[in-house]
C-alpha cells in the first residue's frame, strides 16, 4: 500500500491532486485526474465475494473498552455451538486486535492459496481472520495512517476466502473514523443485517454510544440493538449487587427508550469474563450457570429475531 | 516534516505529558482529568494546569482559572452529532488545535488521547515534538487482552522516540462497599509486568471506585472530594512522581 503524505485531502476531495501537500504523491496524477474518486472496483468483487455469505453483522461502540471484542468472540462462539452453522469472525481493529487473543489463537499465521487467504479455523465451522496473524511479535506496533488500514479491510473482505458462512461478525475498534467508514463502504453493494452497538451503563459511555447510533443513521446502518455490558458486579463473598459503572443518566435503558432502539440485553461484571478472555477460552464453557453466560444467550437470541424472524415461531 | 516550529503558543508551557494507551476504555481520560487536578492540588499555589484534547480557545473549569479544557467536543453543534472523519482530517484538526490556540503561560499540559497508534498520535506527537514534551503516561488495565495492545502502544512510543514516563495499571481490583473484599474483576498484575518487561517505570495501580466515575459524570472535583477514596492515594502518587520529574520550579 503506498504511503501519502501527512496533509493528504483525501482522494475524493475537490482538491485531489490539486493541493500543495499532493506534490510528489505517487497517486498524485490519478487523484487529478478525478479517476480516484470514481467507486472502488472493489465494492462490485466484495459483493460477489458476500455472495456465500448470508448475514453480516457488525459489532460497534463508540465508546473504547465497553466489550465489543468480547461480545464479537462470544457470539461467535455461541452460534458456532450448531455444527451446522457456518461461523466467520472478521477483527478490523488493525492497530490493537484483540480477537486472536480472545480466541485462543495467539501465535496462527494466515495461509494464501489459489482461492484467497484462508481464515484460522478455530473449529471446522469457526473461522477468523485478523492483522494479528500478520503480525510476527506480540510487540508489533501497527503504526499506519487512514488509507493503509483501508487498504488492509478491504483485503480482508476481498481477498479472504471465507466460503460459505451463515454468519460473518466483523469487530470493530472504537469510534466513527477510517475503519468504520471502510467497512460500511466496502460492504455497501452485499446486505448488511446491522448492527449491535455495546455499551456500558455510565453516561461517558452513552454519550459515544448516541454518536455511534447517528453514525448508524448517517450511514444507513440498521440497527440490530444495543447492548448494556458491565452491568452491576455481585460479589463472590457476600452476594451483594455494586454498581461499579453507574447509571447516572438511566443507563442504556432510558438512551435506548430516547433513541427508540432496541435493548438487547444487559451483561453484569463477572471477574471469570476476562480470565477466560485472557486465556483465549470460551466463557460459555467456562462458567455455564453465571447470570454473565445467562445474558449472553438471551442476547442472541434476541438478536437472532431480527435477522431470522421466523426463529420466533420456532419451539 | 515541517522545518522546527515557531515559538508560538506553546512557548509558555513548561511540561507537555500525553496520556496513551493502546487498548480502549482503560481510563485514559479518566487519568488525564484526574492528573489535572492532582498536578494542581499538589503544585504550588497560583500555577496553571491545562488539560488539552482539542479545542479553539481554553475553557475555564474553576473561578481561579487554574485548569482549562479543551476539547472537540467544543465544536459539535450537539453533543450527539458524530465526528466521521478520516484521517487526514483528523490531522489538520490537531494540528490545529496545537498551534493555534492561545495556551499562554501553562505549567502542565495533559494530552489525552484516543486509543490506537494511528492518525491522531503520529499527528500530535509531529506537532508536540519541537517542544519536546516530557513524555507518554501509559495506561492499562491488568488483563492480557489489555496489556497485549499496550505493549504495541511502547512499541510506538519506541518508534517515534517518545520518551515513556511511565506505565499506570487502572481498574485495579474492587473493593466491595458492602463486605470489604477485594474482587479483581480485569485480573490483576498485568499493568506491572508490562512495565517489567518494557524496561520501563511503574507509576502504580489505582483500583476501581464508583464514586469516581460518578464524580467525573457529575463534573465534581474528585481529589478534593474524596480524599478518603481508595483511588485517592494511587493518583497522588502518580500525581507525585510526575511532578518529581518535572518540578514547577520556585513559586
Amino acid at each position: 500500500m503506498e504511503e501519502v503524505p501527512h496533509d493528504c485531502p483525501g482522494v475524493s476531495s475537490a482538491q485531489a491532486g490539486r493541493g500543495a501537500s499532493c506534490q510528489g504523491c505517487p497517486n498524485q496524477g490519478l487523484c487529478a485526474s478525478g479517476a480516484a474518486a470514481a467507486p472502488d472496483p472493489a465494492i462490485e468483487e466484495i459483493k460477489e465475494k458476500m455472495k456465500t455469505v448470508k448475514h453480516k453483522i457488525l459489532v460497534l461502540s463508540g465508546k473504547g473498552g465497553v466489550g465489543k471484542s468480547t461480545f464479537s468472540a462470544h457470539l461467535a462462539h455461541g452460534l458456532a455451538e450448531d455444527e451446522n452453522t457456518q461461523v466467520a469472525l472478521l477483527d478490523i481493529d488493525i492497530c490493537g486486535p484483540s480477537i486472536p487473543k480472545i480466541m485462543g489463537l495467539e501465535g496462527e499465521q494466515v495461509h494464501q492459496s489459489g482461492s484467497g487467504w484462508s481464515p484460522v479455523f478455530l473449529e471446522d465451522n469457526l473461522g477468523v481472520m485478523s492483522v494479528g496473524f500478520l503480525l510476527s511479535s506480540p510487540d508489533d506496533a501497527v503504526i499506519w495512517r487512514g488509507p493503509k488500514k483501508n487498504g488492509m479491510i478491504k483485503q480482508f473482505l476481498r481477498d479472504v476466502d471465507w466460503g460459505e458462512v451463515d454468519y460473518l461478525i466483523v469487530d470493530t475498534p472504537p469510534g466513527t473514523s477510517d475503519e468504520h467508514l471502510s467497512a460500511v463502504q466496502y460492504l455497501a453493494a452485499a446486505h448488511i443485517d446491522g448492527a449491535v452497538i455495546i455499551t456500558t451503563p455510565q453516561e461517558v459511555s452513552l454519550q459515544d454510544v448516541r454518536k455511534e447510533i447517528n453514525f448508524c443513521h448517517k450511514v444507513k446502518l440498521p440497527i440490530i440493538g444495543v447492548v448494556e455490558n458491565m452491568s452491576g458486579f455481585t460479589c463472590p463473598k457476600c452476594q451483594k449487587e455494586s454498581q461499579i459503572f453507574l447509571p447516572t443518566t438511566g443507563g442504556a435503558e432510558v438512551m435506548c427508550r430516547d433513541l427508540k432502539v432496541p435493548l438487547l440485553g444487559k451483561v453484569p461484571l463477572d471477574p471469570r469474563i476476562g480470565k477466560s478472555c485472557d486465556k483465549g477460552e470460551s466463557f460459555f464453557a467456562e462458567a455455564p450457570d453465571s447470570p454473565a453466560t445467562l445474558a449472553y444467550r438471551s442476547i442472541i437470541q434476541n438478536a437472532e429475531l431480527s435477522w431470522q424472524p421466523y426463529l420466533a415461531f420456532k419451539n | 516534516m515541517e522545518a522546527a516550529a515557531e515559538p508560538g503558543n506553546l512557548a509558555g508551557v513548561r511540561h507537555i505529558i500525553l496520556v496513551l494507551s493502546g487498548k480502549g476504555g482503560v481510563g485514559k481520560s479518566t487519568i488525564s482529568t484526574e492528573l489535572a487536578l492532582a498536578l494542581r492540588h499538589a503544585g504550588k499555589k497560583g500555577k496553571a494546569v491545562h488539560q488539552c484534547d482539542s479545542g479553539w480557545v481554553p475553557v475555564f473549569v474553576d473561578q481561579e482559572q487554574s485548569i482549562s479544557l479543551m476539547s472537540v467536543g467544543f465544536l459539535l453543534e450537539k453533543p450527539d452529532e458524530a465526528v466521521v472523519w478520516r484521517g487526514p482530517k483528523k490531522n489538520a484538526l490537531i494540528k490545529q488545535f496545537v498551534s493555534d490556540v492561545a495556551w499562554g503561560q501553562l505549567d502542565y499540559l495533559v494530552v489525552d488521547t484516543p486509543p490506537g497508534t494511528s492518525d491522531e498520535h503520529m499527528a500530535v506527537v509531529d506537532a508536540l515534538r519541537p517542544y519536546s514534551p516530557l513524555g507518554a503516561l501509559v495506561v492499562t488495565t491488568p488483563q492480557a487482552v489489555s496489556v497485549g495492545d499496550v505493549r504495541r502502544e511502547l512499541t510506538f512510543c519506541k518508534k517515534v522516540g517518545l520518551r515513556v514516563i511511565g506505565v499506570v495499571e487502572n481498574m485495579s481490583g474492587f473493593v466491595c462497599p458492602h463486605c470489604e473484599e477485594c474482587t479483581n474483576i480485569f485480573s490483576r498484575g498485568g499493568g506491572e509486568e508490562l512495565a517489567r518487561h518494557a524496561g520501563v517505570p511503574f507509576l502504580g495501580s489505582v483500583p476501581l471506585d464508583p464514586e469516581l466515575t460518578r464524580s467525573l459524570e457529575e463534573g465534581r472535583d474528585f481529589i478534593q472530594g474524596f480524599p478518603e477514596s481508595p483511588a485517592f492515594p494511587a493518583l497522588s502518587c502518580i500525581a507525585q512522581k510526575i511532578l518529581n520529574e518535572a518540578p514547577v520550579g520556585l513559586s
